[in-house]
């Protein structure tokens, strides 16, 4: 593959907006990620992202998903457990090679990892509120998170799971009779943009058209809705993604449309 | 009359104990909750959907002029009602303290005496019937009604915000202006109003001078403080302490950033003098550097232990009272001498400076898997001053270093001038850094 050819690849500027999140996250916003765990999360995606291509008979080793994946973890996973971190990984790659209907995976990998672990164990959590919620902040990650989009060229989701969700937000503000800087301060929240522009806009887990995407994007913001604010259980959004994916399928059988492929050379196949 | 939103104190002091020598290192000094005007404390224990929430009442005034409204989740039943004792709030502040250390002293004023708690029979006051009346014509159900202790105590829920804040207002609890847009949406979440007033007969019964913290029992989903109803008030900033105690691990806010107060670094000797004065210019500082958005940890730290101690862990018997349920009664642990250190507590102390500018929301708060210990712990080093047997030119040099540098982070935390730093530190043997020429360090 040659280098014009490489930087091509959305994933690319993914993997470099998410490092940069990172490195935000840990300097500035002192997240206190374990570098072990950042370790143990990078190592065991990669070496199951291996087995996996080896044992698929994939024609070549791509790391750069699981790289991204690996990112994704560490930005949001939590644990004091070396091991759940390990675990994480191959819940999240293995789920990649595991779960699948017609050559599409079903659970985007990260998201799939992080309620499994949540459901298993009190040792693993997410800190939605640690990105806080300033307007700058906000600004400053839809922006890159949108570059990340557009060279994906799969921006629906996001902007619709967006539109979705904050129109559920100002609606129970109006119906409430709250102020508008309530749905405001929850649609600034950082963890809430980097699920919008990171994890429900993954092109491998989405339905395959635009109208399906949008339709599945209305679905993950209703259900995340009420997980929040009926329930009142934290991670609506994670774990509504989790609850929907199966639907995807369902959505792809009635609306068909061609499957994404990341940027391959000719003739390989993933 | 007035509602107290919030509970208020207006003694600024510092609790500064008798020494006593311990292992490891000095106490000198704590920061607790009385250097901050107006601060609520509540105490939360949750585990699962269960919480036991206690609000402590430092409320100064007479017993006669004190009101409380608060949102509950659920219905209430008597019950789930009790009048718990200061003494524990006291002792747990006391415990998760930020705290100057040079030595350590477990208080020796500290009293765990358990007060006996009264329940009273659920008479109904004369007027109730007419309350209900009055009610009822304004939308408003008295869903229960208890005396529990001192207070008499009321669930109402409502059809229309109008008519309870009306109903509320008739009946001595007078909200601040604008409190019946939020009370409306408390209503519309499902929410119940709890309602207080002290029975002064009940309290001359009770022999008690002061009111005790009111506590209560649920079952909810919802782990959150209702903070909004407090930032009506017109006094600005609020200031809350939280303690949570729980299972698994800490506790955080779920839709705001919590954040870890600098902690273990050294001051300069002088504060030793000015804990509660450098406590909270660093606190308002802290405040101003995450944009007045942050809840703030204080103290982190299982429930069996501290090192250093600014008071004894509460022992199973207190945790109780707060309402640790999973804690079994162990009678025998109560007749040993030492008390016995609680298992599987975790306490965490956020302390909070809101308004509803910046806290537009209510606290929504979860539990991690995280047990890493943290406290806030600041240390004086008294350079050694006795006889010297030797040339002591270069470790007073290095005194006169770590001093200067103390100064800078003093100055960086607290925002104070870093000249009037320097002017109170006495440096060791020597010239104070900044009478040194400018061009003495440039080279060398």
């Amino acid at each position: 593959m040659n280098a014009s050819k490489r930087l091509s690849d959305p994933r690319c500027y993914q993997v470099l907006v998410l490092g940069c999140l990172l490195a935000f996250g840990v300097t500035v916003l002192d997240f206190g990620i374990h570098w072990q765990n950042a370790l143990a999360i990078l190592v065991t995606a990669q070496a199951v992202q291996y087995l996996g291509t080896r044992l698929v008979g994939l024609a070549r080793f791509d790391p750069l998903s699981a790289l991204i994946t690996s990112l994704s973890l560490t930005l949001l996973l939590r644990t004091d457990v070396i091991a759940l971190a390990a675990l994480a990984a191959v819940i999240a790659i293995g789920s990649k090679f595991l779960v699948r209907v017609r050559g599409k995976h079903v659970f985007n990998p990260a998201n799939v990892a992080l309620v499994s672990l949540m459901l298993v164990s009190d040792q693993a959590w997410v800190s939605s509120g640690q990105w806080g919620s300033a307007a700058l902040g906000a600004f400053a990650l839809s922006c890159l998170g949108f570059l990340v989009l557009t060279r994906a060229k799969r921006a629906e989701t996001t902007i619709a799971f967006l539109l979705f969700y904050g129109g559920l937000l100002y609606g129970r503000a109006l119906w409430l009779g709250d102020p508008l800087s309530i749905p405001l301060h929850q649609l600034q929240n950082g963890a809430l943009l980097i699920f919008a522009f990171f994890m429900i806009s993954d092109p491998k887990t989405t339905p395959d058209t635009a109208a399906g995407r949008i339709l599945y994007a209305a679905l993950v913001a209703s259900i995340a809705f009420v997980i929040q604010f009926v329930f009142y259980v934290p991670n609506g959004p994670i774990l509504a993604l989790v609850m929907s994916a199966p639907v995807v399928p369902v959505i792809d059988a009635l609306l068909q449309g061609t499957h994404y492929q990341w940027q391959q050379p000719q003739g390989v196949r993933q | 009359m007035r509602v107290l939103v919030t509970v208020m104190t207006a003694i600024l002091t510092v609790m500064i104990t008798t020494t006593a020598q311990a292992f490891c290192g000095f106490y000198v000094a704590k920061a607790d909750t009385n250097l901050f005007n107006q601060a609520s404390q509540v105490v939360l224990v949750r585990d699962g959907n269960r919480t036991v929430i206690t609000m402590a009442n430092d409320f100064e005034g007479e017993a006669d002029d004190f009101a409380v409204v608060i949102p509950v989740p659920t219905m209430i039943e008597r019950e789930q009602i009790n009048v718990g004792d200061r003494a524990v709030i006291e002792h747990l502040d006391a415990y998760t303290s930020p705290r100057l250390v040079e030595y350590h002293d477990p208080d020796p004023c500290m009293r765990f005496e358990i007060a006996e708690r009264a329940f009273s029979d659920a008479s109904l006051p004369a007027s109730a019937k007419q309350l209900g009346q009055s009610a009822r014509s304004r939308g408003v159900t008295i869903e229960a009604q208890y005396t529990v202790g001192e207070y008499d105590i009321m669930i109402l829920s409502a059809t229309q915000s109008d008519g309870l804040v009306t109903w509320l207002d008739e009946n001595g609890y007078k909200l601040p202006r604008g409190a019946a847009r939020i009370v409306g949406s408390y209503l519309k979440q499902d929410m119940r109003f709890f309602v207080a007033k002290v029975n002064l007969e009940e309290q001359a019964k009770s022999g008690y001078q002061y009111l005790r913290p009111i506590q209560v029992a649920y079952e909810s989903n919802k782990f959150m403080l209702p903070i909004r109803l407090g930032t009506l008030n017109a006094k600005g900033k609020q200031e809350l302490f939280v303690y949570a105690l729980t299972r698994t691990g800490r506790v955080e806010a779920t839709n705001y950033r919590t954040v870890k107060l600098p902690s273990n670094f050294d001051v300069p000797e002088f504060v030793e003098d000015e804990f509660a004065d450098f406590y909270r210019a660093m606190f308002e500082r802290q405040t101003k550097e995450h944009n007045e958005r942050a809840v703030f940890l204080e103290y982190a730290w299982d429930m069996a232990w501290c090192d250093p101690c600014a008071a004894d862990p509460l022992s199973a018997k207190e945790l109780r009272s707060l309402g640790v349920f999973w804690l079994g009664d162990n009678g025998s642990a109560e007749q040993r001498i030492m008390p016995q250190p609680a298992q599987n507590v975790f306490v965490t102390r956020l302390h909070v400076r809101y308004d509803a500018e910046h806290f537009p929301e209510d606290l929504v708060f979860q539990e991690t898997g995280d047990r890493q210990n943290y406290q806030g712990r600041y240390v004086i080093r008294h350079p050694w001053k006795g006889e010297a047997s030797c040339d002591l030119t270069q470790y007073h040099a290095g005194v006169r270093e770590r001093q200067e540098r103390e100064a800078q982070q003093l100055a960086n935390l607290t925002g104070w001038d870093i000249a009037d730093i320097r002017d109170r530190i006495t440096f060791a043997h020597g010239d104070t850094p900044e009478k040194e020429p400018w061009w003495k360090r440039l080279w060398n």
